[in-house]
């Protein structure tokens, strides 16, 4: 108990004090987290309304192993990454082991399955429900995802948050590709495993807290700016 | 010069689900203008005629002739079903979307979409999301939909089936409005009431076969068949 109230008050100290290397890693782990999360959405949402919208013989291995995926042990995925991108992998070439781009390229893979099954199931339900209609209006395959994407919109917000939510806690893939290098790579989940690592608990704590608000406050601030939960609103 | 829509001829139509046959064979002719009421009991194929006239369910057998291409008519007609089918949108935005799926500018297709909204009685209700309106209110806004894009041939299947009086008479003013505006119109209904009210030809339909078709005036007067004739008097059918 005493190590959590130490660490809170570490936390506070370190917030208010404007501890330069906290925001340093802090504002890392939001930049890269928030990328990955915009181009798996980018990836998943479509991805997600076009296994609903058609049927084709594939469907549903797809959707099984995509549900599956949800489920990647992310130091796999770390180790996977790593061996493509490092110097004699067959995207070495690129020299991105090590840096902020492949910590991205190895949350994509995690939670596009993630953000792509949730926004499938979404939109499934409201496919059965617009079926008829869109059909009957003469849509175009585009614009029937286009309609199904618009109107599921806050559902799909919630896809893209539950991928934010596993990419900011995420540790095992992004310290094998990322490297927790100091300055350049480490972000809040490797530091705090770094922290603990050293028996240095109360800093560890102190960056956990901060990793919590920042996932409650990015929740906030998405679902405050899209209107959700609002009456007489969508 | 448009080729026209109608007539329309349909020769010993089959629909099934499975092992059952659920339509058919069914022949008839559509003609030009007026208002058709497809009338019979609940499950005797009404929803399941309209809904293949308009091209949503598959025929296994028979055939089905528009005056223009298949392409051409199904651009040309419009479906109202008897549950509206609500988007999660304004209720003037809900209106506006067939005009936006033709690459109407927004601006033109919501002004257009008001105009209508306001001819069905929805002014004061643009803003609100569909979702909240009446049953009454939703099926008037599913008409508007409907109507928006002026269609040749409009299908609407048992619009009226869950609403009170008062909403009946302001959906069928709505049609009659639409009719005189030259609008064709094919509508199922259970009720013999709504058919003595609004129908031109009736077209009685009972376990997936068309017993009768004629003049709604004759029809009404001397139904030909027991079945038809059950119905007219309110006995049940079996």
């Amino acid at each position: 108990m005493n190590d959590i109230l130490a660490g809170l008050e570490h936390a506070l100290r370190l917030v208010v004090g404007f501890d330069p290397t906290l925001y340093e890693i802090t504002l890392r782990s939001l930049s890269v987290t928030l990328t990955a999360t915009l181009i798996a959405s980018l990836i998943g949402l479509p991805l997600g309304a076009w296994l609903s919208v058609n049927r084709f013989r594939a469907r549903r291995f797809i959707i099984a192993t995509l549900n599956a995926l949800m489920g990647l042990p992310p130091v796999v995925v770390g180790l996977i990454v790593f061996v493509i991108f490092s110097r004699s992998g067959p995207l070495g070439i690129f020299g991105l082991l090590f840096t902020t781009k492949v910590m991205i390229i190895a949350q994509v893979i995690l939670i596009t399955p993630i953000i792509a099954s949730v926004a499938h199931q979404a939109i499934r339900e409201l496919w059965a429900e617009y079926h008829d209609l869109l059909i009957s209006l003469n849509a175009t395959r585009f614009q029937r995802i286009k309609a199904l994407l618009w109107d599921s919109r806050r559902a799909l917000l919630t896809a893209s948050l539950t991928g934010f939510g596993r990419a900011v806690g995420e540790v095992g893939a992004i310290m094998i590709v990322g490297g927790n290098i100091d300055h350049s790579t480490r972000v809040l989940t490797t530091a705090i495993a770094l922290e603990t690592g050293k028996g240095n608990f109360a800093l560890a704590l102190a960056l956990g807290f901060v990793l919590i608000a920042l996932a409650l406050g990015v929740n906030y601030a998405l679902h405050f700016l899209s209107r959700t939960e609002r009456s007489s609103r969508w | 010069m448009v080729a026209p829509l109608l007539p329309l001829s349909v020769r010993d139509a089959e629909v099934w689900r499975g092992p059952t046959r659920i339509l058919g064979p069914v022949s008839l002719d559509l003609g030009e203008t007026g208002i058709t009421i497809v009338l019979g009991p609940n499950g005797g194929g009404k929803t399941t005629l309209l809904r293949t006239l308009h091209g949503l369910e598959r025929m296994r057998r028979g055939s089905l002739k528009w005056s223009c291409s298949r392409e051409e008519a199904l651009k040309r007609q419009a479906f109202v079903f008897q549950q509206p089918v609500i988007m999660r949108r304004s209720v003037v935005e809900s209106i506006a979307y067939p005009l936006l799926l033709d690459r109407v500018p927004k601006r033109d297709a919501l002004a257009r979409a008001a105009e209508i909204a306001g001819n069905v009685g929805l002014a004061k209700h643009l803003e609100l999301p569909a979702q909240v309106l009446s049953g009454g209110e939703k099926q008037k806004m599913a008409l508007a939909r409907a109507l928006i894009r002026r269609p040749d041939l409009l299908f609407l299947d048992e619009p009226c089936a869950s609403l009170d009086g008062e909403s009946t008479h302001e959906i069928e003013e709505i049609l009659q409005r639409a009719k005189a505006d030259g609008t064709r119109i094919v509508m199922s209904t259970h009720s013999v009431g709504q058919a003595r009210r609004m129908a031109d030809q009736i077209l009685f339909i009972h376990q997936g076969q068309i017993l009768e078709a004629g003049p709604a005036d004759a029809f009404l007067a001397g139904p030909q068949t027991l079945e038809a004739r059950a119905h007219i008097n309110g006995d049940l059918l079996s």
